[in-house]
């Protein structure tokens, strides 16, 4: 097996497990974190449904972002629909036709996920250009926002450049992941497009509990959007805080 | 009449972003508290020797401890959604001043001592050491926040800037940097019972003095009842309330309105004070502490109900967390809500058909209505959620003959703070106060020509001392801030269909 299979299959267990173990650590921290006061941003939903509906248009329909900027809300729109849609596209690479009725969805998936780096790619240069353009934006900016844009540029064009212009051996790459999912290694093909697309994933993959990336898990904790609006009815109090209520009399 | 600049108006609220400003308002900070201020809260007297490891240590609690804080701190993409949503931004300029880059100040402490790669990579990731300069610009810019929350209505992220600047209070607090202005209120709430340190006897006088008034005025013998063990209702409202203008002529609407309605009320002196300053320095403790003054008054009056008076955070302190603070209420009457708003209490009243307003009244006033940041974005009024907007709006339409809403884009949710909200009244932050003041103050101006608005309502205490204080500066004549249960006083009918 040549180095850079193995090199590969090594970088992304490890990239694998970082994500998963670090995307853990993260959520038990976020939900063990107690939430002593209740803070939703009124008005809010009176009940927990309304409040995971809230929640769930934040995390699909950008809400808040579409109310504050229209611009930002497309550039963003276009970012990660067309990240989820590429994501979803990249399934077949590590499932095959078994999986029945997934796999149709995959199949389904695939034309829009072919166009969707467009989006992405697109989406990521707004972003970026509003970065640099915007003074305020640009005060605010600090290396690692550009350098994450970056990466995710690079995984998306070097992407796009293997779906439309040098395609890489697809059925030999499909065998590596597979493999790997396995315990077994296949050999990789080494045309420097593939690399380095696969490269700056597992870094992405590494980098994304430790980093900004955290907004995906972190909005489902945001106790200003998954909080209902019930103080009146119903008595909230955190565990620390009630070892407050002996030193007040009654 | 100012040192310093008075901001230049635009024609179109909400629309003008100011460039970038470094360091425009770096100077301003309010007076740092002594060791008398901070003693009788139990917090060190001046700056600790060992004041870093104190602060991490006391960040580190406040994570295990605050959710918010935790979620808010990692999940800032810094997309700039709240950038121009600040009015000390929007009215200052200086880039510190914009949500996110106030956050920062915190995070990137935080970046540094409590995440891998602050850790290992520093500056790459924005963060930063502790240092002296550090705790400067925190104490300087996390006094320039006014814990308005208009920028969690537009983070994607719901990232709330005021449990950031809380956070930061609590641990300047917590090594002996405290603000003055807080610290000293809340030792007096704690010592006398109201901010303002007017002890009983003072108050017993006040508010005789209004029971002779309103005879004399209006030939009706409205009570102002103090200590009355037994009454039905305990009203809690801010101090100001007692003699400042124009909040007393709300609180002499309050008292007609229990005298219309024909229930028994009190104030009490040990709780005589809705405002909780420990929300301001973030201190969970010392709200605590506040708000059980208002569980005991109301044990020891043995009332059945709570309402309170025209006070923002007061209100949010009340309405979202007082059953936390110092429920359950168990030993009150379970027919009403627990704190009840003195609006609600008043709107109930109207559609009930307890009380007659006559407009006429209050004639020639055209009104405008100043959400209170945070009774808009902090609590709720009555059973729907959007209650804060409709309520005051209904009770000053029945009050007024003409209402105009300002622009859409500052109102409701979408509000601006007055600028003096947080901690921030105090005269050692006028400059703050009155750029701070600047988006709201375009939006009053815009209907004041467009419509002929001559006065604008306002349902907090702090929002009333602030535009009394500052409007002048932008040539509005003080006395066109008035309190909500100011127009009802001057409208309601004494003596009528009780029900």
């Amino acid at each position: 097996m040549s180095f850079v299979t193995v090199a590969y299959g090594v970088v992304f267990y490890v990239a694998t497990v970082v994500l998963v173990v670090g995307v853990f650590n993260k959520v038990v921290q976020f939900a063990r974190a107690p939430a002593p006061l209740k803070i939703p941003t009124m008005p809010a939903p009176l009940t927990r449904h309304g409040a995971a509906g809230r929640v769930a248009r934040e995390v699909v329909l950008f809400e808040s972002l579409f109310r504050s900027d229209k611009w930002l809300w497309l550039f963003a729109v276009m970012f990660h629909a067309g990240l989820l849609l590429v994501l979803l596209r990249h399934v077949r690479y590590f499932l095959s036709p078994e999986w029945g009725v997934i796999w149709d969805l995959v199949v389904l998936v695939q034309p829009f996920g072919l166009y969707a780096a467009f989006a992405l790619v697109g989406g990521g240069i707004m972003l970026l250009g509003r970065r640099m353009v915007l003074a305020r934006i640009r005060y605010i900016t600090s290396p690692s926002d550009v350098l994450l844009l970056l990466l995710i540029l690079l995984i998306g064009t070097s992407g796009a450049l293997m779906t439309f212009v040098v395609h890489t051996d697809i059925i030999a790459l499909k065998q590596f992941f597979v493999g790997l999912m396995t315990f077994s290694l296949n050999p990789l093909p080494t045309d420097a497009v593939l690399l380095v697309h696969l490269f700056c994933v597992a870094v992405l993959m590494i980098v994304f509990p430790f980093s900004k990336l955290l907004h995906a898990p972190g909005v489902f904790f945001s106790p200003t959007r998954n909080q209902c609006d019930n103080t009146r009815e119903r008595r909230h109090i955190a565990a620390w805080a009630a070892s407050l209520e002996s030193d007040c009399g009654s | 009449m100012a040192k310093f600049e008075i901001p230049v108006l635009s024609e179109e609220p909400a629309e003008d972003v100011p460039g970038i400003a470094v360091n425009a308002m770096a100077h301003s900070r309010p007076f740092v508290a002594k060791p008398e201020h901070n003693a009788p809260l139990g917090f060190p007297g001046a700056l600790v020797d060992d004041w870093q490891e104190k602060a991490l240590g006391r960040m580190g609690d406040l994570l295990k401890r605050f959710r918010s804080l935790r979620v808010f701190l990692d999940s800032c993409v810094k997309c700039g959604s709240c950038a121009d949503k600040c009015h000390y931004f929007l009215g200052t300029g200086d880039p510190k001043n914009m949500p996110v880059a106030r956050q920062d100040l915190l995070r990137s402490v935080y970046r540094r001592y409590f995440t891998l790669p602050g850790k290992m990579f520093g500056s790459l990731v924005g963060a930063r050491d502790l240092t002296q300069d550090v705790l400067e610009e925190w104490y300087t810019y996390f006094h320039q926040c006014s814990q308005c929350r208009r920028c969690s209505v537009f983070c994607p992220y719901g990232i709330d800037t005021a449990e950031i600047s809380m956070a930061a209070r609590d641990i300047m607090d917590h090594i002996g940097y405290g603000q003055k202005y807080c610290n000293e209120i809340i030792a007096k709430v704690h010592k006398i019972g109201n901010n303002l340190g007017l002890p009983g006897p003072a108050l017993s006088n006040t508010l005789s003095g209004l029971e002779e008034d309103v005879l004399d005025q209006t030939g009706h013998d409205v009570k102002f009842p103090l200590d009355v063990e037994g009454a039905d209702i305990l009203l809690v409202t801010p101090s100001a309330d007692f003699f400042a203008e124009p909040h007393v002529d709300g609180l002499i609407g309050y008292a007609k309105v229990f005298h219309q309605a024909g229930v028994s009320w009190t104030v009490s002196s040990y709780a005589s004070e809705a405002a909780n300053f420990g929300m301001f320095i973030g201190s969970y403790e010392q709200m605590h502490k506040v708000s059980n003054r208002i569980r005991k008054a109301a044990q020891d009056l043995k009332v059945k109900r709570i309402v309170f008076g025209e006070c923002g955070h007061a209100w949010r302190v009340a309405y979202s967390f007082l059953n936390t603070l110092a429920g359950p209420w168990d030993f009150l009457d379970p027919n009403y809500p627990v704190p009840q708003h003195i609006i609600e209490f008043t709107t109930d009243l109207i559609r009930r058909g307890g009380v007659t307003l006559d407009k006429s009244a209050n004639a020639g006033m055209v009104l405008t209505l100043h959400d209170s940041c945070n009774v808009a974005r902090g609590a709720r009024m009555g059973d729907q959620p959007g209650g804060q907007f409709v309520l005051p709006r209904e009770l000053i339409k029945a009050c007024v003959p003409k209402y105009v809403d300002m622009h859409p884009e500052t109102t409701h949710d979408k509000t601006f703070c007055c600028g003096g909200g947080g901690g921030l009244l105090t005269d050692d932050l006028m400059e703050l106060r009155v750029k701070g003041a600047k988006p709201r103050v375009e939006a009053l101006k815009q209907v004041m020509r467009n419509d002929g608005v001559t006065h604008m309502a306002s349902l907090c205490a702090i929002c009333k001392s602030q535009f009394t204080k500052v409007l002048p500066y932008y040539d509005i004549d003080m006395e066109t801030v008035v309190s909500i249960h100011g127009l009802v006083s001057k409208a309601i009918r004494l003596g009528t269909n009780h029900v």
